[in-house]
């Protein structure tokens, strides 16, 4: 269920013509009662045409921003970012010919029905009403939504209203389909059932860039992936190559009841443990091969009269790479 | 909320497969936008137009036909509101509710929607990511709230000229096509422009006060149920309502139906009218344009 795509290498350099998306030092600074809040602070991003690319990053990272810029909905206060080789800033409307956008909420045409929806959106696209109806038809059946299709917008479910928002953005072929946290507040089915449909999507040419805190997400769906968090691009690559990065480490985490034993230091000089950090009364090793260390720690804190509260493990993961790479637990 | 069962092997969108060769242009664009506000239009027919016409029905029930039927308690009013006038009050009220009507109507038609789709969960999106250029959408927002208007203005039109009591019908002579046309037009389009840019400036909880504040005076002080020149007794008043919009689609109004009664002259109502209607576009695209793009 969850096997992923082949991963491409694409360390090359993309160029602006053949990119999808790219933007250089983008920056979005918000302006609210408090003073000047900076939401995006200098991201570079380069997303090859039938990519299926991923912005991750905790709650407030930026990533719906960024997404925001790129389909020109929130103006950059600077830098520069370019779709399908468009500026968004100075050429909105040839950007917006070209995308598609599921954004994170509700945000259909509550004054129409499902089907309506998806027929004036292939109208505002140039299509004509017969066109316009026979695609929505047709994706209505793709999606399985055939039988809502007189359905008001804020009477569906959400997984119905999010496919619903998916056929919108698909109804004039777009290149490039922008999608913000897609699967937030989903049942773990309706998830699910909506990676399939992107996967699909993805494997007929489709590029895609999404948002998302799920880290479990990104790793099922995306060929590469870029960890954002406070606004900047922390690091970027295939999923592989974040763990690789990363040290592709194990991280096992051990509370103890007093101090942290003297014993733990020595760790650093066994073999396959990369790093040994320690907090208060809290240690956390990080280690290649970590068979058996937790069973040490244990034995060398009651060796040392001093007991165990709490001890976690984390397998090499985007996980353990994002808390190798800020130093924090990853906060969903 | 419910489970939704798409078999893993059902959807096989293929985005790429039969592209249609249809390049979206801005007059396609706009008037499939136009379409969608028809088709809403047609939903909500009887509710929208059952709203602008239950005050002026009302109004010309009680003033043309209910006062003059038990005679003495409303006719010193009506007689000295239809001095001059050279006819009834209904003469007068004819212009003066058509032009409220139709005021009235842009504003809502424009403000209502905007109140939802600018907040909650931000609607807006949808129209915003067509292929248009955001101060177009303020365009066609205007042009869809002018157009509801005028149909309110020519489905009141019928209700005032008709209810009123034996000896009591207004008098209207269309004595210039085209200035009709105009006044209506550009009445309509100011007033939902107006509608738009106090929607897009005033914060969502303060929509309420401004039916208050706003709406109601310019309806009670905007020459509906007497004409301007009839104000010369009240010389500050007089001069106060002209900051006054409405005053000039019902004066406008006035002109091109009941000639007979004093009215405001040409230029004034028409210059106010160009002028008024090219502003406010301008100043509601720009205000429309930051609240959708952030």
């Amino acid at each position: 269920m969850l096997d992923r795509p082949p991963i491409k290498r694409m360390d090359e350099p993309i160029d602006e013509i053949r990119a999808a998306v790219r933007t250089v030092d983008l920056h979005k600074t918000y302006k609210g009662p408090g003073g000047e809040v900076p939401a995006v602070q200098g991201i570079d991003l380069s997303i090859a045409h039938g990519e299926f690319y991923g912005l991750l990053g905790p709650n407030g990272a930026g990533k719906s921003t960024t997404i925001g810029m790129l389909t020109s909905l929130v103006v950059p206060t600077s830098g520069r970012a370019t779709v399908c080789g468009f500026d968004v800033a100075k050429h909105p409307v040839d950007v917006k010919r070209r995308i598609g956008m599921v954004s994170q909420g509700n945000t259909l045409d509550n004054e129409l029905n499902a089907f309506e929806n998806l027929e004036f959106r292939g109208r505002y696209f140039g299509l004509s009403a017969r066109d316009a109806r026979r695609r929505a038809g047709e994706l209505m059946e793709m999606f399985n939504l055939t039988d809502r299709r007189e359905g008001k917008p804020f009477e569906m479910s959400g997984g119905q209203a999010k496919r619903l928002m998916i056929c919108r953005a698909l109804v004039h072929h777009p290149e490039v389909l922008f999608l913000d946290e897609p699967t937030a507040g989903l049942d773990p089915q309706t998830r699910v059932n909506l990676w399939d449909v992107l996967r699909e999507l993805q494997s007929g040419g489709q590029t895609i860039l999404l948002t998302t805190h799920y880290m479990e997400e990104a790793e099922a769906l995306c060929e590469r992936v870029a960890v954002i968090d406070h606004g900047k691009v922390l690091a970027s690559g295939t999923v592989d190559d974040l763990k690789a990065s990363a040290g592709a480490d194990t991280v096992i985490t051990v509370s103890y009841d007093g101090p942290v034993p003297d014993g733990v230091a020595k760790l650093r000089d066994r073999g396959g443990v990369t790093k040994v950090e320690v907090t208060g009364t809290q240690v956390r090793v990080f280690a290649q091969a970590a068979d058996g260390l937790l069973g040490e720690l244990v034995a060398i804190g009651s060796s040392a009269g001093t007991g165990v509260t709490d001890a976690s493990q984390l397998r090499p993961s985007l996980e353990s790479a994002f808390l190798t790479l800020t130093g924090r637990e990853y906060r969903e | 909320m419910t489970a939704v069962s798409t078999p893993a092997s059902s959807p096989a969108p293929s985005p790429a497969s039969a592209a249609p060769a249809v390049r979206p242009t801005l007059p396609r664009t706009f008037l499939a936008m136009m379409a969608r506000e028809m088709r809403v239009m047609r939903k909500n027919f009887v509710a929208t137009f059952a709203r602008v016409l239950a005050q002026p029905v009302l109004f010309v029930f009680v003033f043309s036909y209910v006062l003059p039927k038990i005679g003495g308690a409303g006719a010193g009013t009506m007689s000295a509101a239809s001095r001059g006038s050279g006819g009834t009050f209904s003469t007068v009220l004819v212009p003066g509710l058509v032009g409220s009507a139709i005021v009235m109507q842009a504003m809502m038609a424009v403000i209502f929607p905007l109140m939802m789709e600018l907040n909650w969960q931000r609607s807006i999106t949808d129209r915003a990511l067509a292929p248009l250029s955001v101060p177009m959408l303020a365009v066609q927002k205007i042009t869809a709230a002018g157009v509801q208007a005028l149909i309110g203005g020519l489905l009141v039109f019928p209700c005032v000229l008709f209810v009123h009591a034996s000896g009591q019908g207004p008098k209207i002579h269309v004595s210039n096509w085209a200035t009709l046309v105009v006044v209506l037009v550009l009445g309509s389009l100011m007033s939902s422009a107006a509608g738009l840019w106090l929607g897009t400036l005033l914060d969502p909880q303060k929509v309420q006060m401004m039916f208050a504040l706003v709406l109601l005076p310019m309806s009670m002080l905007g020459c509906v149920y007497y004409p301007w020149a009839a104000m010369g007794h009240i010389r500050w008043l007089q001069i106060l309502v002209l900051v006054n919009p409405m005053v000039y689609v019902n004066e406008g109004l006035r002109a091109a139906l009941t000639p007979q009664v004093g009215h405001m002259s040409a230029w004034a109502y028409l210059s106010v009218l160009v002028v008024g209607t090219v502003l406010l576009t301008w100043g509601a695209m720009r205000t429309f344009t930051r609240r959708v793009l952030q």
